[in-house]
C-alpha cells in the first residue's frame, strides 16, 4: 500500500481553531445552498408571491380591498418571509438530522463547542432569511408595479430584518430540537398557520382595537414586532406599535428563544 | 486494536459515547489521545475519529466533499485535504464514484466512505461500532484488511462488535462488559486459555450394549485435568459395537490427555475408533462470563 505510506500518524496538537471549524461548517451549508440555488428561491419566494398577487393584486384590482392596502400589506410580508424562511431553514432539518439522517453527528464531532454548531445554524438560518426577504423586495417591484419606499426608513428596516430573521432562526431552533421526527408533521401544521396569520403581517395591529380578543392574540406572537417595525420604517403613517416596544420586545423573546433552543440543542447532541 | 464486546444493552456504545463526547459521564475520568474528554472535549475531538455502524454521510454532498469538508471542519488546508481525497478514494476502491452522493450508495460503500472520511483528519484513536456488520464477506475482508494496515500505522482502532470471530481476528485485547461493567481484558488467546475446561477432547468408542458403561465414564472422569464427561447420544442405531461418543471437557490443553484416555481405554479393552480436539471460542469465553450468547 504505497499510497497509504503518504498519511503520516502522530500529530497530537489541534490545528484547528474553533473559529475556523466554525467557518468550514457554515461554507459547507452555503455550498449546499448554492449548490440548490432554485430549490431555495422556489422554497422560500412563493408563499409570499402569492400572498402578495392574491391579496395586493388581485383582490385590489376586483375592488375587494381599498386603495394603499398593498402598502400596508407589503411591509408585513417582508416580516413574514424573514421569520418564516428563518424557522424553515432550522426546523425541519435540524429534526430529519437529530432524529433520522444523523448526518449532523460529523459536524458535532468537529473540534468545536456545541453552542458554535448550535450557534451556526442559527447564523446561516439568519443569512438565508435575510437574502429571501431581500429578494422580495424586486419581486414586490415586479408584482405590484411599486413599493411603499422610504430612504429614511432603511436603517430601522434592516434592523427589522435581521431581528425577524433571528426569530425564526430562534423559533426554528426551538422547534427542531424538541419536536421528534414522528410529529413532526403534525406540530409543523399546528404552529406554522397560525404564526401565519396571527402575526399581523396581512393587517396593522392598532386596527385590531375593533376586535380586541384577536388584538390580545396577536400580542402574543412575536412576529407581530417584526411586521410593526416593518411597517414603521416603511408606511410610518400608518398606526403601528411604537418602534421602541417592538424591539424590547423582540430582543426579549430573542433571549428566551436562544436560551430554550441552544438548551434543547444540547439535550439532543450530548446525553 | 481493541475490541470491546458486550450483549445488546451491556453498555458499549455508552463508553464508546463517553470516550467520543457524546455522552456526559456522571462521574470518572476519561483519557483519549492524551487528552481528557469531559474537560476539554474540543480538543479530545481533534483527536478520535467515530465509524458509526449506520451511514451519517452528508447526503447533500458527493463523497469526495464529504472527505474534504471533514478535513475542513478539523482545519486540514484545502490543497492537503484534496490530495488526501484523492490518496483514500484510490485505496478504497471508490477512485470513480467520488463525485456520487451518499444516497446511491450500498451498505458496504458507504461504510468504506465513513472510515476514509474518519482518517481525513489522521486522529490517533478510531472507533468503529460494529463495522461489518451486514457487510457481504468480501467487503468484510477488505474492511479487515483496511484496518490492519491502520494498526500497523500506528493508529489505536476500538471496535466495538457482536462478533465474536471478527474479534478473535483483529483484536490485540479484547474486553467483555455487561451491565456496565468490564468482565475481562486480555488478548483473546488469554482469555480462551484461561477459560476453565472448555477445551474438549471428544473420543469415538465402540459401546456395549448400545450405550457407554457408567464405569467408564466414572474412570474418565478421575483423570487428571478432566473437568467433566459427558456421553453423547445421538440417533445412531442401537447395539453391541455401535459407535457411541464421548466428550472430556478439560481445563488444559487436550491434546495432552489423549495418551492417558487411549491408555485407559485399551485397559478396559474398549476400542477406541476416533478422537477429536476442540479448541474454545471467544464465543465459549463471552458466554461463560455473560451468562448468555450474544444475540
Amino acid at each position: 500500500m504505497s499510497a497509504a505510506a503518504g498519511i503520516v500518524v502522530g500529530v497530537s496538537t489541534p490545528r484547528v481553531s474553533q473559529g475556523q471549524a466554525f467557518r468550514a461548517v457554515l461554507r459547507r451549508d452555503l455550498f449546499v445552498t448554492w449548490s440548490e440555488l432554485p430549490v431555495f428561491l422556489a422554497q422560500v419566494i412563493l408563499q409570499p408571491l402569492f400572498l402578495l398577487f392574491v391579496f395586493g393584486k388581485v383582490l385590489a384590482s376586483l375592488g375587494y380591498t381599498q386603495n394603499g392596502y398593498a402598502d400596508l400589506l407589503f411591509p408585513g410580508l417582508l416580516a413574514l418571509t424573514a421569520v418564516i424562511t428563518g424557522m424553515q431553514t432550522l426546523a425541519f432539518p435540524l429534526v430529519v438530522e437529530f432524529g433520522w439522517t444523523k448526518e449532523i453527528e460529523d459536524r458535532l464531532l468537529a473540534p468545536m463547542s456545541t453552542a458554535l454548531v448550535a450557534g451556526e445554524k442559527v447564523l446561516f438560518a439568519t443569512m438565508r432569511a435575510v437574502t429571501a426577504t431581500t429578494i422580495m423586495i424586486p419581486v414586490g417591484i415586479l408584482v405590484l408595479g411599486s413599493i411603499p419606499w422610504r430612504w429614511s426608513g432603511v436603517p430601522l428596516l434592516v434592523l427589522g430584518l435581521v431581528l425577524g430573521s433571528l426569530l425564526g432562526a430562534g423559533l426554528g431552533l426551538v422547534m427542531g430540537t424538541l419536536v421528534v421526527p414522528q410529529r413532526i408533521n403534525i406540530v409543523f401544521s399546528l404552529v406554522f398557520t397560525p404564526l401565519l396569520f396571527t402575526g399581523c403581517s396581512q393587517y396593522p395591529w392598532p386596527s385590531l382595537s375593533k376586535l380586541p380578543w384577536f388584538q390580545v392574540v396577536t400580542a402574543c406572537n412575536p412576529m407581530t414586532y417584526v411586521s410593526e417595525a416593518m411597517r414603521a420604517a416603511l408606511v410610518p403613517s400608518v398606526p403601528h406599535i411604537a418602534v421602541w416596544v417592538c424591539i424590547v420586545v423582540l430582543i426579549g423573546s430573542l433571549s428566551a428563544l436562544m436560551w430554550i433552543g441552544v438548551r434543547g440543542f444540547y439535550r439532543r447532541a450530548i446525553d | 486494536m481493541f475490541g470491546l464486546l458486550g450483549p445488546n444493552g451491556a453498555g458499549k456504545t455508552t463508553t464508546v459515547g463517553m470516550l467520543t463526547t457524546r455522552v456526559r459521564p456522571t462521574d470518572g475520568r476519561a483519557i483519549v489521545g492524551g487528552v481528557d474528554v469531559a474537560a476539554d472535549p474540543v480538543r479530545a475531538r481533534s483527536m478520535l475519529a467515530v465509524v458509526p455502524q449506520r451511514s451519517n454521510l452528508d447526503r447533500s454532498i458527493s463523497i469526495r466533499r464529504n472527505l474534504t469538508f471533514h478535513a475542513a471542519y478539523h482545519g486540514v488546508p484545502a490543497g492537503e485535504a484534496a490530495a488526501r481525497a484523492d490518496e483514500l478514494l484510490d485505496q478504497f476502491g471508490l477512485r470513480e464514484r467520488g463525485d456520487v452522493k451518499p444516497d446511491l450508495f450500498s451498505g458496504g460503500q458507504a461504510q468504506r466512505v465513513m472510515i476514509a472520511r474518519a482518517l481525513m483528519h489522521e486522529p490517533l484513536v478510531l472507533f468503529l461500532d460494529e463495522p461489518t456488520t451486514g457487510l457481504d464477506p468480501a467487503a468484510r475482508l477488505f474492511v479487515w484488511d483496511r484496518l490492519r494496515e491502520l494498526r500497523e500505522r500506528g493508529v489505536t482502532l476500538i471496535l466495538t462488535t457482536h462478533d465474536m470471530h471478527e474479534a478473535a481476528v483483529l483484536a490485540d485485547r479484547v474486553g467483555i462488559m455487561d451491565h456496565g461493567k468490564l468482565l475481562a481484558l486480555d488478548p483473546p488467546e488469554a482469555l480462551m486459555r484461561g477459560l476453565p475446561g472448555s477445551s474438549t477432547l471428544e473420543l469415538s468408542v465402540q459401546a456395549q450394549n448400545g450405550d457407554v458403561p457408567e464405569p467408564l465414564v466414572r474412570a474418565l472422569e478421575h483423570l487428571a485435568g478432566v473437568e467433566r464427561v459427558e456421553a453423547i447420544h445421538d440417533d445412531t442405531p442401537d447395539g453391541d459395537g455401535a459407535e457411541r461418543r464421548v466428550r472430556l471437557y478439560v481445563s488444559g490443553e487436550a491434546s495432552q490427555l489423549i495418551a492417558p484416555t487411549a491408555t485407559l481405554l485399551a485397559d478396559r479393552g474398549v476400542t477406541l475408533s476416533g478422537v477429536e480436539l476442540g479448541a474454545p471460542t471467544l464465543e465459549d469465553v463471552f458466554i461463560h462470563l455473560t451468562g448468555r450468547s450474544l444475540r
